[in-house]
């Protein structure tokens, strides 16, 4: 049986951003990506819910960078067994959410897996509906903010985090969809060598698809955060900074 | 595995001995004859020695000349010799936290009589536990991510690399910008770059080579780590990674001779890029002074009245083999006091950086009753120094901390020796600003 990840390449923000000439779309040619974090360890509780059961893991993403192969090679390596990657002409577009649903729809449809798996959400999806979009289409069952996963008699075991510390316990019929907070573990490390070996060795296999109209917004302009001067930096000696600490969070009505 | 003694079948014993006119009767004239020993699982030792690299972990036979002088078992219970034996006894290295406290410092190996040889077992075996899945500690995890995606164990962005050089207050060429050939590419190396005690050495080393008048330039931002650390953490494909890529970017430049900053930048030059087909002339930065003292000399100016210990890197001299240059140059400095500690040249202690424990220190710190830093910052204060002298920039920051941890900050400094050179030049931070 099948365990389908999706993977997403976002930007990485340890390099400063810039955006480009009109205003619309990040400067593309200076950003570097990353595997969104909450994506690789939606791949993690995929792999060891995989290894406890002996489902094969099936990586899939869409290209939007041009640079997705990198990150399911470096899935293959930790263990899934295929990697699927949706290419297409994406440049210059902003695939937003929903859109990247329905493109996901159909291989997933294919791969009739029993569970699929993504990041609870994306620095483009902040309000976490990939998970709940591909739910709903495929009109299967959904878990968000999940934290731990176990597969029991034909169901799906999942723990998802709610707020002020409260967690609920659900049980989900299978196939269902599950947004990922955290993996049971950190995600595995794996050594360059094995990606390498990998890279040699294994092929990802690509599918042609086409830009779906999604209603999705319209990006009309992007701005940098304007820097502000807040920060106050207290001096002295423990006593007087704790005593002008106090203070603050007095005149804040915090204490 | 259980103990399977087989019975001795015979026995033989002289009821009396007399040894050249001496009675030696007794049961130490007992002779048994051969039976196979079976009160340990070799199993375990092979584990490791079947390993490419691993081999010498088997011809161990236990004299126990390494676990004295190794650093770890100073602060810890360790050293080759208990890795054997508990290998006999059906613990298996790769699953022990044992695996990640070595910082293959090559002390045991300068006293083994077998050629026991820590520095490539255990990079073979870590190797093998991580390509066989096994979770690797979490800090060591998280450098070898960020080398591989950013080019530098700190997750700093390969564009901020040579930002330091607009403080240098001296022209610092980089390559990619002069596009001409010079006779020295300085290597800076991570921790000099983006460290902010490592960019204080870097800047007086910079002030330096500048008064010396050497045609000189850095790589900057095309620079990456030079990967020696994380090859002896055990993960050898990133460092063929890195190698490849810096090979590439060194052969687009013209250059005569190249000068590390970091001793195991010297050591990957020196002794692993050639094997990938990068032949260097390399010199660590101490090297390349003392040989310029004619003329260095003159330029230290100042009298620095202070009372310094030096602390060998591993990969300076046990490694390479420079005791002598770094100590030329200290007491090159007008007004300095010298003094050894113990634990010095060939028999130097280990600041516990080298081997990938620059990434490990917590964990580390788990395992031992101090670290290795705290325990060399302690024998430094015993000499009665004011000033830790360092020239590997693994060190300031890791003995600063051990200073600030063991509370003795208040009377010992550290300083890189291309600080206190500078200092002596007239040249020090303070005094350019």
């Amino acid at each position: 049986m099948t365990i389908v990840v999706v993977l997403e390449q976002v930007p990485d923000v340890v390099e400063e951003l810039s955006l480009a000439p009109l205003g619309t779309d990040l400067a593309r040619d200076a950003v570097s990506y990353v595997l969104n974090e909450y994506d690789d360890h939606a791949l993690e509780e995929a792999l060891l819910l995989a290894e406890g059961s002996g489902d094969d893991v099936v990586a899939v993403g869409i290209d939007t960078t041009g640079e997705l192969d990198q990150v399911l090679y470096t899935a293959l390596a930790k263990g899934a067994k295929r990697a699927i990657k949706l290419a297409g002409d994406f440049e210059g577009t902003w695939v937003g959410t929903r859109a990247a649903a329905r493109l996901l729809v159909p291989i997933i449809r294919e791969l009739s897996p029993r569970l699929v798996l993504t990041g609870v959400q994306a620095p483009d999806d902040l309000d976490g509906q990939l998970a709940p979009t591909l739910a709903a289409l495929l009109d299967w069952p959904h878990a968000s903010v999940v934290i731990g996963t176990e597969l029991a008699d034909g169901a799906v075991r999942a723990r998802k985090e709610l707020w002020g510390g409260l967690t609920m316990h659900l049980e989900l019929a299978l196939p269902a969809v599950l947004g990922i907070q955290a993996a049971r573990q950190t995600p595995r490390y794996v050594p360059v060598g094995r990606v390498r070996q990998v890279m040699r060795e294994a092929t990802i296999e690509t599918r042609e698809v086409e830009m779906v109209a999604d209603g999705s917004p319209r990006v009309e302009r992007l701005r940098l955060p304007e820097e502000t001067a807040q920060a106050e930096f207290l001096s002295g000696s423990p006593a007087d900074i704790a005593d002008r600490l106090i203070e603050l969070l007095r005149a804040r009505g915090l204490l | 595995m259980e103990p399977k003694l087989e019975k001795v079948a015979e026995v033989w014993e002289k009821e009396t001995a007399v040894v050249e006119g001496v009675d030696i009767s007794g049961p130490w004239n007992r002779m048994f004859g051969q039976r196979v020993i079976w009160d340990y699982t070799p199993e375990l030792i092979e584990k490791i020695a079947q390993l490419p690299g691993g081999e010498s972990f088997a011809w161990c036979y236990q004299c126990g000349k390494c676990v004295p002088v190794c650093p770890v078992d100073v602060v810890g219970d360790y050293g080759p010799r208990k890795l054997y034996r508990r290998a006999q006894s059906g613990i298996d290295l790769l699953d022990s936290p044992d695996l990640w406290l070595c910082t293959t410092c090559a002390n045991c190996l300068r006293v083994c009589p077998k050629q026991v040889d820590m520095v490539q077992i255990m990079p073979a075996a870590r190797e093998h536990a991580m390509l066989s899945g096994r979770t690797i500690p979490a800090e060591l995890q998280q450098a070898l991510e960020y080398t591989a995606k950013y080019g530098n164990p700190l997750g700093q962005p390969a564009r901020k690399r040579e930002a330091w050089v607009k403080d240098a207050g001296v022209p610092v060429p980089i390559l990619h910008q002069i596009q001409r050939p010079v006779e020295w590419l300085w290597w800076v190396e991570c921790y000099p770059s983006y460290h902010p005690r490592g960019i204080d050495a870097s800047i007086a080393l910079a002030r330096i080579f500048h008064a010396l008048g050497l045609d000189f330039a850095i790589l900057g931002r095309e620079e990456k780590c030079a990967g020696d650390s994380q090859r002896l953490a055990g993960e050898r494909g990133l460092f063929e990674m890195l190698a490849e890529e810096n090979i590439r970017t060194l052969s687009k430049y013209e250059f005569a001779h190249i000068v590390v900053t970091d001793p195991h930048a010297l050591n990957a030059f020196r002794k692993h890029y050639p094997k990938l087909g990068g032949h260097y002339d390399v010199w660590h930065y101490t090297t390349l002074l003392a040989r310029e003292l004619p003329r260095l000399q003159p330029l230290l100016t100042r009298s620095l009245p202070y009372r310094v210990t030096f602390h060998d890197p591993c990969y300076l001299g046990r490694h390479n083999g420079e005791y002598d240059a770094p100590r030329r140059l200290i007491q090159a400095i007008p007004g300095i006091e010298f003094v050894e500690m113990l634990r010095c040249r060939e028999n130097s202690y280990c600041c516990g950086g080298g081997g990938g424990g620059m990434w490990l220190d917590s964990f580390a710190a788990g395992h031992q009753r101090r670290r290795l830093s705290e325990e060399r910052v302690l024998e430094a204060v015993a000499t009665g120094a004011d000033t830790l002298v360092v020239c590997c920039p693994y060190e300031v920051s890791r003995f600063e901390d051990a200073a600030k941890s063991t509370g003795v900050d208040d009377r010992l400094r550290v300083r890189d020796i291309a600080e206190l050179l500078a200092e002596a030049m007239g040249s020090s931070g303070e005094a350019a600003a």
